[in-house]
């Protein structure tokens, strides 16, 4: 009996630890991930400064995955010029990234929209600390099943179909076909590109509509689906979806960066506060023409340098 | 001088003992803290929901209308839970069947070489990852039910038809353990009598493993409903209560899924996918608890 009461007492003790551990979660993990940033630091190279010009230290970024390729190729890069840095980029999503950040648990949070879009609200002070750094832009396109007969619709059109005020394909032109909807999560940051540029109104989510996350599924969906219609980023075009005009316009990397096809959206890279040197390093390194022209065009993302017209948060575009 | 080495010997004895135990101690209270403490985040999380006022439990609980990104946003998961049950029971209706047959296979009618043929071949199964499923549903599965019934192919009953089969190893091989810890003397005892192998199976030796082989259905039910990635590929993720079962429908896991990466830590939408990990976790309880009165059955 004696030692049962101990080993219920000794429970009970550790539980109460590991809830109070948990009470403070947030400030732990924000320790934690700290305190592992600077080990690293240390391990790599004793003193910062001591190397003179070169760089040496590690950054961690997180979030959006449809920025994740971009980042992981140029840190590759950048690291095998700067050996004494070490850049690791995770995942999780845009809200992932925005909130990490936030929270100083990242460097870099990565995301497809502003950071204000998300973080509204009693989390909108967090937003203004953080300094947005816009890497590459993201054109999305209206793409249809190959036969359902329809080469270009209106942004009125669209409204009518994502609304589910227009169901068959005849009345927009096309074959007498039903439409079926292939949309992203309503959390989505290409829906909310989507939404805001193409169609300007939110929609809700019909009864038998059909949610994808990823584009690769989305477009596996829309080739194989009779009828069905979505959109996805211009680097997944290819033959096996129909491409459809907006309001005529072609999507294509010149009209976006002419500013004639609107729907765009910049591919964020977050700070909180000014960034540091190892950073603004990196970030810097992102803007040269070398990645510009290079990783960013290879990877299917227009290239932010080159835009001829910029958009701030309220979406309105000016002429650069 | 002779009594030293016999002390050290005890206590190096003593030593040992205590190490292990110290050992052992030590990595049993981990566990439980570790456990104590996921269940307290998810708890705490979940619960924040309706503590912040933002929505009422019973609202998140019945409430059809999921819409958090609205002007008026709107927090009713009911239509997830309802698509969890929903696949769940109908993916235990097609495998339990199934595997109850493989194991009767295995354990009675073939023992020799259907055993040392069939059993590898499902714990196959089980090793496949569950986005190979979900590839393999979107790939064959879809097209498959869009060209024989109405509607997309997407929907309740391609996600029940992909779930059957990543349960088939669960039940078979917890069924096919009970069948093959049945004692021997009950079968003989049965032929004994005359009956024939079908008359055994059907009347003695499913009877009495019954309990056993409903352990390895709740078991099955239990990763189905848990069930993420390879659900979210062909159910469709509309967030209504289906109407038929080819309609695009959503679970609790495929919501979590889709969005709780898109978005913050903390905001009202954040909250709800932590309240319905927390549902999860509680039906997970209840399998459990399921199981447990099972076996305590099984042992009279």
């Amino acid at each position: 009996m004696q030692f049962r009461k101990t080993w219920v007492m000794a429970l009970a003790l550790t539980s109460v630890v590991a809830l109070s551990a948990c009470g403070s979660s947030n400030g732990g993990n924000n320790a934690a991930t700290n305190n592992g940033g600077t080990n690293a630091t240390a391990t790599t190279a004793p003193t910062e400064t001591s190397s003179g010009a070169d760089l040496s230290g590690s950054i961690l970024a997180s979030g959006s995955t449809a920025l994740q390729p971009l980042v992981e190729q140029v840190a590759e890069k950048f690291m095998e010029t700067n050996k004494d840095v070490d850049i690791q980029v995770q995942g999780g999503g845009s809200g992932t990234g925005l909130t990490q950040v936030a929270e100083k648990q990242v460097d870099i949070g990565n995301s497809d929209v502003f950071a204000e879009e998300k973080l509204k609200d009693a989390d909108a002070e967090k937003a203004k600390a953080l300094v947005d750094h816009q890497v590459a832009v993201v054109a999305i396109a209206a793409v249809s099943h190959p036969d359902a007969g329809v080469d270009s619709l209106t942004k009125q059109q669209l409204v009518d179909i994502f609304t589910g005020k227009v169901t068959n394909w005849k009345e927009v032109g096309g074959k007498d076909q039903k439409i079926q909807i292939i949309n992203r999560p309503s959390s989505s940051g290409t829906r909310a590109t989507f939404e805001g540029f193409a169609l300007g109104t939110k929609t809700e989510d019909l009864q038998g509509s059909i949610q994808e996350d990823s584009s690769g599924t989305v477009k596996k969906m829309i080739g194989e689906t009779p009828g069905a219609i979505g959109y996805l980023a211009l680097s997944y075009l290819d033959d096996s979806v129909k491409t459809l005009k907006y309001d005529g316009v072609e999507p294509s990397v010149d009209n976006v960066i002419s500013g004639k096809y609107p729907v765009w959206a910049y591919e964020h890279m977050y700070t909180n506060g000014e960034p540091n040197e190892i950073v603004k390093a990196f970030l810097d390194y992102i803007m040269t023409p070398e990645v510009q022209t290079g990783d960013v065009v290879e990877l299917g993302y227009i290239p932010a340098s080159q835009m001829q017209v910029s958009r701030d948060v309220a979406g309105t575009v000016t002429k650069k | 001088m002779r009594v030293e080495p016999k002390k050290n010997k005890i206590e190096k004895h003593h030593l040992e003992d205590f190490v292990g135990r110290a050992y052992m101690s030590f990595c049993v209270l981990l566990l439980i803290v570790i456990i104590v403490s996921m269940v307290y985040f998810v708890a705490s999380k979940g619960i924040s929901t309706f503590t912040s006022g933002d929505v009422k439990i019973t609202e998140f609980l019945f409430g059809t209308k999921w819409s958090p990104e609205g002007d008026a946003p709107s927090y009713g998961a009911f239509p997830f839970i309802a698509g969890s049950f929903l696949v769940t029971l109908i993916a235990a209706l097609i495998a339990s069947p199934l595997s109850i047959c493989a194991a009767l296979f295995m354990t009675e009618i073939v023992p020799g070489w259907g055993k040392k043929l069939l059993q590898p071949v499902i714990e196959l199964l089980s090793g496949i990852p569950s986005v190979v499923y979900g590839f393999v549903g979107l790939s064959v599965i879809v097209p498959f039910l869009r060209n024989t019934f109405p509607g997309q192919g997407i929907g309740v009953a391609a996600g029940a038809l992909v779930l059957s089969v990543m349960i088939l190893p669960t039940i078979t091989s917890v069924a096919a353990d009970a069948l093959a810890s049945l004692p021997q003397n009950l079968k003989e005892s049965s032929f004994a009598l005359g009956a024939t192998r079908w008359q055994t199976i059907a009347r003695v030796i499913l009877p009495t493993t019954f309990p056993a082989i409903m352990t390895g259905v709740v078991l099955g039910m239990a990763r189905a409903f848990g069930e993420a990635l390879a659900v979210q590929m062909v159910i469709g993720n509309a967030p209504f209560v289906p109407k038929s079962l080819f309609e695009s429908a959503s679970t609790l896991t495929s919501v979590i899924t889709l969005s709780m990466g898109n978005t913050t830590m903390g905001s009202p939408q954040n909250n709800a996918l932590w309240s319905m990990a927390l549902v999860l976790m509680l039906m997970t309880f209840v399998f459990v608890l399921l199981v447990r009165m099972l076996e305590r059955r099984n042992k009279i």
